[in-house]
């Protein structure tokens, strides 16, 4: 196991979804950046580069270890031999942080590299509760789990999302990764308020918190259709959402996501400025 | 109406069917586009995947002609696992079967030769043979000697120019002249390297790679080319790190 014992947990300050090109940059100056959120499906090889840098990453930053392959959701078992390669990974790295989605994207042994819908229903409830008592089991740890951009929703549906995901954390004790932009994606897409969702949101739970960007489409019948694209800047409307749910909850671990057309990384870091110009005043309010 | 994860997956995998009945948007009417988002996802994330991992394959066959295969791919195929960096294990067989392309033979090889390299670059991190050992076997004992070969050692044998046809796309190398070659890929340290063995040589290292002594690999290779001489192909083997360790008996 690598030693990271210093880096137990998050700071309450700006992160960035780590990737490879950014390596020299940040090993340079990180600016204002504190730690580093990684997708462990990339770090499963047996070796080689991904590995080599992020033992080095590990010895300067806390890292937060984010799975997109797990699918909690899933109607099938959790596919044991993708736990298993996932515990290695914590048991190796001792991350600061493990979190998943609640979604699914492995059905009858195909894995569509999505985050698929969930219904939200006793039977979904009971699914998923039962696999984060799993993966908590296997990783010896507590896990956070993430709100998704929906796009649809299901007519068998029996309570509203924040509800859902009450009834998870109480039910497993697992913590919750609440994505502000997919509030926003999600509220606009289903035509409710984003601030009702926050208000509704058990925000005592909460984390980590992630913003990422979208893009703008619309609807057959006209109506605004957002996509979780994490392929642009975070919007104003998602800042403000975001400096209001701090202002709320506290300040909370932020992660800057950006995953498709990946900028140079003076503007990401310029994002994660933007984040520490809310998260700094939040935490000295705290401190005083 | 409850819509289960088997109808989902079907129908996000093939556009022509009906959107599952029950996913509705805010006003309770049928989900049409909004379920097109996740076609659309999955498709376009997927065929991404494919076109970073095969970079050779997408410059051969042109952007669109790369995103049509691809489509018909990742339907046909898609990853049976989460590990996206090694996708596309089928692709080769695909090629060969895929109407539109059969005529190109070389393709299915360099899609083999485009995955080893994955391979590689993901393959565990070894220490190589200090050469100081193998300098100090005597002659009888070298020709006896079989090796132990790092995980990141990958060869590909083909009828095909298709290490000249790599370097031609990736590196502006000179037009490839129609030899068969065998792509020989180690990883001294990150990066992976391609070299072209004839061959011989791909027999050589081949039988070594089987656990065939040095003495045994030097007889395959000269059935094959009886002039064949090892010593430039050892060396590529030992200065790209292949050889980890001298078997014992």
């Amino acid at each position: 196991m690598l030693d990271s014992t210093a880096h137990e947990t998050l700071p309450l300050a700006p992160g960035v979804g780590y990737k490879p090109q950014h390596f020299a940059a940040i090993m340079a100056d990180p600016g204002p950046v504190r730690w580093l959120e990684i997708h462990a499906e990339n770090y499963m090889g047996d070796g080689g580069r991904p590995l080599a840098q992020l033992r080095h990453l590990a010895e300067r930053f806390p890292i937060s270890v984010h799975g997109v392959g797990l699918s909690i959701g899933g109607e099938a078992p959790l596919d044991r031999d993708h736990l298993a390669r996932l515990a290695h990974l914590v048991g190796w790295l001792n991350p600061a942080s493990f979190s998943e989605h609640l979604a699914w994207s492995t059905h009858d042994t195909a894995f569509l590299n999505d985050l698929l819908p969930l219904p939200y229903t006793e039977a979904t409830l009971a699914r998923v509760a039962s696999h984060i008592d799993q993966v908590q089991e296997a990783l010896g740890r507590r896990m956070l789990l993430e709100n998704p951009s929906t796009y649809l929703a299901f007519a068998e549906s029996e309570m509203s999302e924040t509800d859902f995901l009450r009834e998870i954390a109480r039910r497993t004790g697992c913590g919750l990764l609440l994505d502000v932009n997919n509030v926003f994606v999600s509220a606009t897409n289903q035509k409710t308020d984003p601030r009702d969702y926050i208000a509704e949101f058990p925000l005592e739970h909460v984390g980590e918190v992630h913003l990422g960007g979208h893009d703008e489409q619309e609807d057959e019948h006209g109506a605004p259709l957002l996509i979780d694209s994490h392929g642009a800047e975070v919007v104003d409307p998602v800042w403000t959402l975001y400096a209001e749910t701090i202002a709320a909850m506290g300040p909370r671990p932020s992660l800057i996501e950006w995953d498709t057309d990946v900028p140079e990384w003076p503007v990401l870091a310029a994002e994660a400025e933007r984040a520490a110009a809310i998260l700094t005043p939040a935490r000295q309010a705290v401190l005083s | 109406m409850t819509v289960s994860q088997t109808d989902f997956r079907a129908a996000v995998l093939d556009p022509v069917r009906p959107v599952p009945e029950g996913l509705v948007d805010p006003e309770g009417r049928a989900a049409g586009k909004r379920f097109d988002v996740y076609r659309n996802n999955v498709v376009v994330s997927l065929s991404n995947a494919l076109g970073e991992a095969f970079p050779v394959i997408r410059k051969l066959l042109g952007e669109n002609n790369f995103r049509i295969l691809a489509g018909h791919f990742v339907r046909a195929h898609p990853p049976v696992s989460p590990l996206i960096a090694l996708y596309g294990e089928a692709l080769p067989g695909f090629l060969e079967q895929f109407e539109p392309v059969r005529s190109l033979g070389y393709l299915p090889d360099v899609a083999r030769l485009e995955l080893a390299l994955r391979r590689a670059y993901h393959a565990a991190d070894t220490l190589s043979l200090p050469p100081a050992e193998l300098q100090a076997l005597p002659p009888d004992a070298l020709a006896e000697a079989r090796f132990r070969l790092a995980p990141a050692l990958q060869l590909v044998e083909s009828d095909w120019p298709i290490v000249s046809i790599w370097r031609f796309n990736m590196e502006d190398g000179p037009k490839p002249r129609p030899v068969p070659e065998t792509a020989l890929i180690t990883r001294p340290q990150f990066d992976p390297e391609i070299a072209a063995l004839t061959p011989a040589a791909g027999t050589f290292v081949s039988a070594i790679a089987a656990g065939g002594s040095l003495g045994e690999a030097l007889s395959c290779a000269s059935e094959i080319d009886a002039g064949f001489d090892l010593t430039p192909t050892l060396g590529a083997l030992i200065s790209g790190g292949a050889l980890i360790a001298i078997e014992e008996d």
